[in-house]
């Protein structure tokens, strides 16, 4: 805002800016110091764990940690590794994701274009399923996912994770959509361009922001979920995060710090990667989820 | 902005007529299927279930408002709201404090801010169960924090509010804040980016100090995003389970339950479903009373500008 840059900086001037600087990276070091922690104990050895501390760097990096975690570490009974998970974590969100976008936009595109009479009070009520506490949802969805032949499979949790990822696509692209100019729409109307031909055509390639906003903002939520997954599939077809919460809570006669935070890596990566690739819009999703457009 | 589009098509009249004019709701029509059924369905369903003898099992025989008295009448969902209530004061107050402070500091025309932003936010796209787990490892006393605070020479620090019953609720709190204070710090830049700078120059020309011009001007004018922030972290509060499960596994005992928790056990360990859905319904009750009226306030407001 307003303090001055450039020129003469008065000495109390210079003191705030100093004391302004200390501050941001004190900051700056209390945020990344778990990720640090997470970093560097995977790559001690379980002595050097015990015998340093969490921040001490490795003296001697290792990666058996990760090769413990990816291929022997113990997910409950089965001592194969999480690499199973980490894949199934990929089939879930990738059909979950690409499913929901496309729903979401065709929506999106219905609720802004094509209004009907209710229109308004349909979008409220598809946005009120984005807020429900999920816990009101699990013991109907288990029995549905029972009798449909879903349970403990990875279909059954893109259907979950679609179901519940629509109102969130739908908000955004509506959002997005309502900005869209209609004389382009209507001038292509004119021309004989009907209902998909106006979406093909002028809606979606003009879409690329909004679409990545959404494949980040879903991607990420599908991967980080846990409650779906350690409610509908904690076995063979569990996602990456409950392997994980398994992994640390399996009881082996040493715990095995290094192995965990391994696998918290690897849990962690996708989406970390996803940020610090696309950080501005990651960060557009998450403020057009607060609903603001 | 105009909602009414011609639709040519509709004049060829016949089946395709039929369908030019309702093809929109019929592309409309799964997604509310969807949220009919697995949304609102579902919680009639499970509404109806707090109202039955469904143990192990889901089951259909009406047992009246028994498991609701017997949720009550429970010592754990007692401590499970004592819980939210301090995480959920505790989590919201620190969380947008630090990222009021986060963002105010930012916005001084800070040398590399994109970094020092990115760093801020990253913990916002990891999973609340690697976050759980990390801190787990951070702050277990035998080789955590402690030993650290031991090695750089303070003996007798102790820090093992993580397996004493009366503190591990605030460790939830740390670990909830560091997750989502970058957030909040988002949101707020954003707020504060958007103030006019024509209102700002005038009050500093009135004379006013920086302090008083944040606090009496740009607050005031950031509301908006006050509210948003304290819906969104309420609504992570109330839903909060993947956290408290990796963290502390709701212990020791039960001294880390939150409702999220209580309904997870009571459902799938415990055989009782009937608890368990009045314990979800409470849940929704909760976040309704915060998310109805947002929402309508946010739709009726987009609806004003549209006109």
């Amino acid at each position: 805002m307003s303090i001055q840059v450039g020129g003469q900086l008065s000495s109390t001037q210079k003191f705030w800016r100093f004391v302004l600087y200390t501050l941001l990276i004190v900051f700056a070091f209390v945020y990344m110091a778990p990720l640090y922690v997470m970093v560097v104990t995977s790559l001690k050895s379980l002595d050097e764990i015990r015998g340093g501390n969490l921040m001490m760097p490795p003296l001697d990096p290792t990666f058996d940690a990760w090769v413990k975690s990816w291929s022997y570490a113990c997910v409950g009974v089965e001592c194969t590794g999480i690499n199973k998970y980490f894949f199934n974590s990929f089939k879930m969100a990738i059909p979950a994701v690409a499913i929901s976008t496309f729903m979401g936009a065709v929506n999106g595109y219905v609720l802004t274009k094509w209004r009907f009479k209710g229109a308004d009070i349909f979008f409220g009520l598809i946005l009120f399923g984005c807020f429900i506490p999920f816990q009101i949802v699990l013991v109907p969805m288990a029995t549905i996912l029972g009798k449909l032949g879903l349970a403990q499979t990875t279909p059954g949790l893109v259907l979950v994770h679609v179901t519940y990822g629509l109102c969130f696509t739908t908000l955004f692209f509506r959002n997005y959509y309502q900005a869209f100019p209609d004389e382009l729409i209507k001038a292509a109307k004119l021309d004989g361009a009907g209902f998909f031909r106006v979406f093909w055509r002028i809606l979606l390639p003009n879409s690329l922001p909004i679409i990545v906003v959404t494949v980040i903002w879903q991607f990420t939520n599908v991967w980080n979920d846990f409650l779906f997954g350690a409610s509908f599939a904690s076995g063979d077809a569990a996602p990456m995060t409950v392997a994980l919460n398994n992994v640390v809570n399996t009881s082996t006669s040493v715990k095995e710090y290094n192995v965990d935070m391994a696998t918290a890596i690897y849990a962690a990566l996708p989406t970390l990667l996803v940020y610090v690739l696309a950080g501005r819009y990651f960060v557009r999703g998450l403020m057009a989820g607060a609903v603001k457009g | 902005m105009s909602s009414h589009i011609d639709r040519p098509a509709a004049t060829r009249g016949g089946v395709l007529g039929w369908l030019q004019i309702h093809l929109p709701k019929i592309v409309l029509s799964p997604t509310l299927a969807i949220t009919g059924v697995f949304v609102y369905g579902f919680i009639i369903w499970t509404t109806y279930l707090s109202f039955t003898k469904s143990r192990m099992f889901p089951v259909t025989k009406w047992e009246g408002i028994s498991p609701h008295v017997k949720l009550w009448a429970n010592p754990v969902w007692e401590k499970a709201l004592e819980n939210l209530a301090i995480f959920g004061i505790l989590y919201i107050g620190i969380a947008t404090v630090v990222g009021l402070i986060l963002a105010v500091m930012l916005d001084q025309r800070i040398r590399q801010e994109g970094v020092i932003r990115t760093i801020y936010l990253y913990p916002m796209a990891l999973s609340f169960i690697v976050t759980g787990t990390v801190w787990k490892w951070m702050l277990n006393p035998g080789l955590g924090l402690e030993k650290l605070m031991h090695d750089f020479g303070w003996a007798s620090f102790k820090f093992d509010w993580i397996v004493n019953s009366d503190m591990a609720i605030y460790t939830v709190v740390i670990a909830g804040v560091w997750q989502s204070s970058g957030f909040v710090m988002a949101m707020f830049l954003a707020g504060l980016r958007a103030v006019d700078d024509e209102i700002i120059k005038a009050a500093s020309i009135d004379g006013a100090s920086q302090p008083i011009i944040y606090w009496k001007v740009i607050f005031p004018l950031m509301r908006p995003i006050f509210l948003s922030s304290f819906v969104v972290l309420s609504h992570l509060a109330i839903k909060s389970y993947d956290l408290v499960i990796a963290l502390t596994g709701g212990g020791p005992g039960y001294s880390t339950a939150l409702p999220a928790t209580f309904m997870y056990s009571q459902t799938f360990t415990r055989n009782h479903i009937d608890i368990g859905s009045a314990s979800a319904v409470m849940m929704l009750i909760t976040v309704a009373a915060i998310m109805v009226p947002y929402l309508y306030s946010e739709l009726k407001a987009q609806k004003g500008v549209r006109q």
